[in-house]
């Protein structure tokens, strides 16, 4: 498989920070996969997606996406990528269409092609009748849909989730899952990161586990569950790698 | 680019239109504000004042003098005078207790024998000066000068009254008794001439014309209208700034902010859809302050603000003033991270910056150093460029370098807004 990203020995400290947050971070993702960075509170997990959105600069090292260098084609990049961020970002006295229409817009999309966009991917969400009704209204797992189609609707060829599931019923929750694996199926890499491990394991085609800035353990779930000793599930596997204290901090 | 730009544009249009309260309060509350301070700062600057300002006198003379002042105070447009409280006639220690318990603003008190005094003072030293210069009648049997002392006449304040107040009432009385001195001093010279017959001029030789500028041949004679429009226009334009630094923090703290970096757009042009949809806003503020000016003020008994020739000035004064604002609320907008900091630092920084720019206290009656500061306001900037057409008679020319400052004003504040959002990721 080609690789998609490839990420070479980023670092990043934040300022006044005594240890780094990304330390030396080599990783390679391949299309197609659904790539699970797994890890504790404070692993890393976030700034990596945060640099690779172009959301923050890195302190050191490089990436490209699609063989697009990070710092040179930072547009481009924006293009082809889909950011699913943990919050709703979303505006709450608009309605879903509204919202979905103007994150569109931003990618571009435009007219008939943009309205038809909104319309199939609501409806496939099970949302196409609260279309018209304003965000502030809806449920978690409501605008948790339609936070994720505020992330796909321009058929991104990469696509980063953060916490896609977290605070949804069942009901949402494999609704949202399902409608990820079609797209993944489509052609979309899709990076994700999540707390539900069972949810990552089920999931994900591959895994990163990651824990002060780097990583600990890589492979398919299968893998990684047969590499550990005694080790029955991931959760297994994260509790060998990353031990059993807590990861409180301020 | 232009199709994103258009499209955020109108979400910002959109968030408006849901926010029905916040806009009618955008609009509903600066013409409140210029109808509620116009009517109030009217009397200013209107010359027959309905309101007179009830003083106290206490006339313990009962002569020429006090009688003289208490026409003078009577005829005056400003004061009415109250002798008696209650059909009690007044005592310096009534007059005193009220004025200090802020029940009446000032008080006069005219000693006793003011007027015989000041005419025995005149009378004696006119003496002196027609002897000295041999006019006397020498035959005359010289009566003994009385000492005559010098007289007081005591004024109260409420200590809540301003002091510009306080020094106009002081500077008009001391004019008041001046003009009785000179009078009576004019009478004692014609006395003891012996030429009651060829009466002395006494009106005064110099007098004072203002010479106001003209518009199609007509004076612009300033008004309470012609000043508080253009001032509490900017002073509401400028207050767009709560609203959009609240608008740019709600989109922090929700998220979309976040979602916006990662999409392919810059921030200029999301910061662009807002400059335009709250452009938008303050001219449909400017316009309806100049509607509610122009036909609702004659309905209230004040002047009409006359835009005639001017309003297309005035429109470009007030968009390059919405511009200054805009790029002042993007900069509280961008550094501030809670609607806690945002809203209360706006108001603020707005009611300082009309403070400084001369909203409230003209720039030339502040002290140096504020008025040095003055010229770093951008209301300062929009109120003369306002003052430039209205009162004026300014060219477009004449406003080009207010219109530069605030455009100017614009672009450091929205470019420091960039960079400061930049800087920050970099972090």
């Amino acid at each position: 498989m080609k690789s998609i990203i490839q990420i070479s020995n980023l670092s990043k400290i934040y300022k006044d920070a005594e240890m780094y947050s990304l330390d030396n971070f080599s990783l390679d993702i391949k299309e197609g996969q659904i790539f699970g960075l797994l890890g504790p509170n404070g692993a890393g997990k976030t700034t990596l997606i945060s640099i690779l959105c172009g959301l923050i600069k890195p302190t050191s090292g490089s990436f490209t996406i699609d063989n697009l260098v990070y710092d040179k084609n930072t547009n481009d990049i924006q293009k082809i990528i889909g950011v699913v961020p943990q919050e709703y970002a979303l505006y709450p006295t608009l309605t879903a269409r509204e919202n979905l229409e103007y994150f569109g817009s931003m990618y571009g999309l435009k007219g008939n092609n943009l309205k038809e966009k909104v319309i199939d991917s609501l409806d496939f969400l099970g949302l196409l009748k609260f279309a018209d009704k304003r965000i502030e209204t809806f449920s978690g797992g409501m605008k948790r849909r339609v936070n994720l189609i505020a992330g796909i609707l321009h058929n991104p060829k990469i696509l980063f989730l953060d916490e896609p599931t977290v605070g949804v019923d069942v009901h949402s929750k494999n609704v949202i899952i399902g409608y990820l694996k079609e797209l993944n199926k489509s052609g979309t890499t899709i990076i994700y990161t999540s707390h539900h491990l069972s949810e990552a394991q089920d999931f994900c085609t591959d895994i990163a586990i990651v824990d002060h800035g780097k990583i600990y353990a890589e492979g398919t779930p299968k893998d990684l569950i047969g590499a550990t000793a005694n080790a029955r599930n991931l959760e297994d596997v994260f509790i060998s790698l990353t031990g059993k204290e807590l990861r409180d901090a301020v | 680019m232009l199709y994103k730009l258009w499209m955020s544009v109108y979400k910002e249009f959109l968030l408006l239109k849901r926010d029905m309260g916040g806009v009618i309060t955008l609009f509903l509350m600066p013409l409140v504000l210029i109808i509620t301070v116009t009517l109030i700062q009217d009397s200013s600057y209107k010359k027959g004042n309905e309101s007179k300002i009830p003083i106290l006198l206490v006339d313990y003379d009962k002569g020429n003098v006090s009688k003289t002042i208490f026409d003078n105070l009577q005829k005056s447009k400003v004061f009415s005078v109250v002798t008696a409280i209650d059909n009690v006639p007044l005592t310096e220690t009534v007059a005193k207790e009220a004025v200090f318990k802020g029940k009446y603003q000032m008080a006069v008190i005219i000693p006793s024998h003011l007027s015989a005094d000041l005419q025995e003072k005149i009378d004696q030293n006119v003496q002196k000066i027609v002897s000295s210069l041999g006019f006397a009648d020498s035959s005359a049997v010289k009566p003994k000068a009385k000492l005559v002392n010098q007289k007081e006449v005591r004024l109260y304040f409420d200590p809540a009254v301003e002091l510009s107040f306080k020094a106009g009432v002081m500077n008009g009385i001391d004019k008041m008794i001046s003009q009785i001195e000179t009078k009576s001093i004019y009478t004692a010279f014609q006395e003891q001439l012996g030429e009651e017959d060829s009466k002395f001029e006494q009106k005064s030789f110099i007098t004072f014309k203002e010479i106001v500028p003209k518009i199609n041949n007509k004076d612009i004679t300033p008004n309470s209208v012609q000043h508080n429009v253009p001032a509490w226009t900017l002073f509401a334009i400028f207050f767009i700034v709560i609203p959009l630094s609240i608008n740019m923090v709600k989109e922090k703290s929700q998220g979309t902010f976040v979602r916006l970096r990662t999409n392919p757009v810059p921030n200029a042009v999301v910061l662009g859809g807002k400059t335009v949809m709250y452009l938008i806003i303050c001219q449909f503020q400017f316009y309806m302050m100049v509607v509610v000016a122009v036909f609702l003020f004659p309905r209230l008994g004040l002047p009409a603000l006359n835009v005639e020739g001017n309003l297309t000035l005035m429109s470009i004064v007030a968009l390059f003033s919405g511009l200054a604002a805009i790029g002042f609320g993007i900069l509280i907008g961008t550094i501030a991270k809670t609607q806690e900091q945002s809203a209360p630092f706006g108001a603020t920084s707005v009611i300082i910056l009309a403070a400084v720019g001369g909203v409230w206290v003209p720039v030339f009656a502040m002290p140096k150093i504020m008025q040095v500061i003055a010229q770093s306001s951008p209301m300062n900037w929009g109120l003369e460029a306002f003052y430039d057409v209205l009162l004026r008679n300014g060219t477009f020319w004449d406003l080009v370098p207010e219109l530069f400052l605030l455009v100017a004003f614009f672009v450091v504040t929205t470019t420091l807004a960039l960079l400061y959002d930049k800087k920050k990721r970099a972090v």
